[in-house]
């Protein structure tokens, strides 16, 4: 535990979240916040995650004050709930995304976004692997800028912009079962390139 | 539980953005919560959202806020994981039971005609978002719609020109098709549903009784 008084070793901290880290170094040091409760650790996770929490808050169309706001409100419940984050079944980036969704759209909908229990995940279930979630954690981003400019344009516009099939459908002027096809063919071949793990 | 008829992976990819509207998220995360199937291929969708934020150019966040946080988190528990709550019913799912006090026979169903009722969730916005509760051998009034809709049973059955759908069972449809779905339980069929346009009934009939039902 550190006792040390909130703030007194920001220096330092920032410094050490300059070093170049993979993601499942990130899922490492969440997993070890979930144990030790360490300010230096949550410290660290906090200048790796907020800035991506922020600019992932702002491009759902939640704007200057209230984007700091929730970003903040996102990094507090990394703390509150560290103690549910289990390394074998999500990455930090995985499970931290999901608290920001969440809190994004219930700050712009002032309604809770309906979730399924984690807490209920039945033991039978297949889960993947740590290694496989990490691995997609490191090329996925690369993998979306290989597929055709008609995929990744739904998949973005899917998760940066919160837009529902139809109102992609209207904006692009397609549609709905292309908008539909396209995202399925997107997420298929996504998917194929971290090993056929999820296939339908 | 034995499940036939599951989400389609669009559905699915939308609900991990954060794009559903309420009603359509309810009934994916209710199927979700007792299909293995569909949790998997969801997990792996929010880990694509995981890789898309990571993606992300960053933004800058106030110099203040880390110091904000870390004044504030002695006096922030960690909340610790917790068994999921006995439920009171077994037969409404957890992301459901958030919004049904008691058991689905004790909600207030308001009656359309004779056979079909329906529950209002309590939202507004795009679409429609209820469970409806239909008579053996009684039809849902033929319908299309401009958008998808969803359809999730859980108690009794349905067939329609797609299939039969037990408890558990979804049906994940869009504009595509045009579809009569008619009960063939001996007890009632009670289904949530959720669409994210108005529905449009083909039969006079329906479209007679469509303003007063709010469809
Ligand atoms: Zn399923």
């Amino acid at each position: 535990m550190n006792n040390k008084p909130p703030g007194e070793d920001l220096d330092n901290i920032v410094q050490m979240s300059q070093s170049n880290m993979g993601s499942s170094d990130w899922s490492d040091m969440l997993a070890s916040l979930s144990e030790s409760a360490d300010k230096r650790v949550y410290a660290k996770l906090f200048h790796h995650f907020a800035p991506k929490v922020k600019a992932y808050i702002i491009r759902l169309g939640v704007n200057g004050g209230a984007a700091e706001e929730v970003t903040q409100e996102v990094m507090l419940s990394v703390w509150r709930k560290a103690h549910m984050y289990h390394q074998e079944k999500a990455a930090a980036s995985t499970w931290i995304f999901r608290l920001a969704r969440n809190q994004s759209i219930d700050w712009m909908r002032k309604q809770k976004y309906p979730q399924y229990s984690l807490e209920e995940w039945s033991d039978t279930a297949a889960e993947p692997g740590k290694g496989e979630q990490e691995v997609l954690s490191d090329r996925v981003a690369k993998a979306i800028s290989l597929l055709p400019e008609k995929q990744s344009q739904v998949i973005y516009m899917s998760y940066f912009e919160g837009r529902s099939h139809g109102d992609i459908a209207s904006r692009l002027d397609i549609p709905l079962g292309s908008v539909k096809s396209r995202i399925r063919l997107a997420s298929e071949k996504l998917k194929q390139i971290w090993g056929g793990e999820y296939e339908h | 539980m034995n499940i036939n008829h599951h989400l389609d992976e669009a559905t699915l990819v939308s609900y991990s953005a954060g794009a559903l509207s309420q009603g359509m998220a309810l009934v994916v995360a209710t199927h979700i919560s007792i299909c293995d199937q569909c949790r998997q291929l969801a997990e792996a969708n929010d880990a694509l959202g995981g890789a898309l934020l990571e993606s992300l150019e960053s933004e800058t966040v106030a110099d203040t806020m880390l110091a904000n946080l870390l004044a504030q988190l002695d006096d922030t528990p960690q909340e610790v994981a917790t068994l999921a709550p006995v439920k009171p019913d077994p037969e409404i799912p957890a992301p459901l039971s958030d919004y049904i006090e008691g058991s689905l026979d004790q909600l207030e169903w308001k009656s359309i005609v004779p056979g079909v009722a329906y529950y209002d969730m309590p939202w507004e916005g795009r679409g429609v978002s209820r469970l409806l509760r239909i008579a053996p051998g009684k039809s849902m009034l033929a319908h299309t719609h401009d958008g998808n809709e969803l359809t999730m049973v859980l108690r009794g059955s349905f067939s329609d020109e797609v299939g039969r759908f037990c408890r558990g069972d979804v049906a994940d449809l869009d504009d595509q098709i045009e579809h009569q779905p008619l009960v063939d339980s001996d007890e009632d069929c009670i289904c949530l549903i959720a669409t994210d346009a108005p529905l449009r009934f083909t039969t006079l009939f329906g479209k007679l009784v469509q303003p007063i039902t709010g469809f």
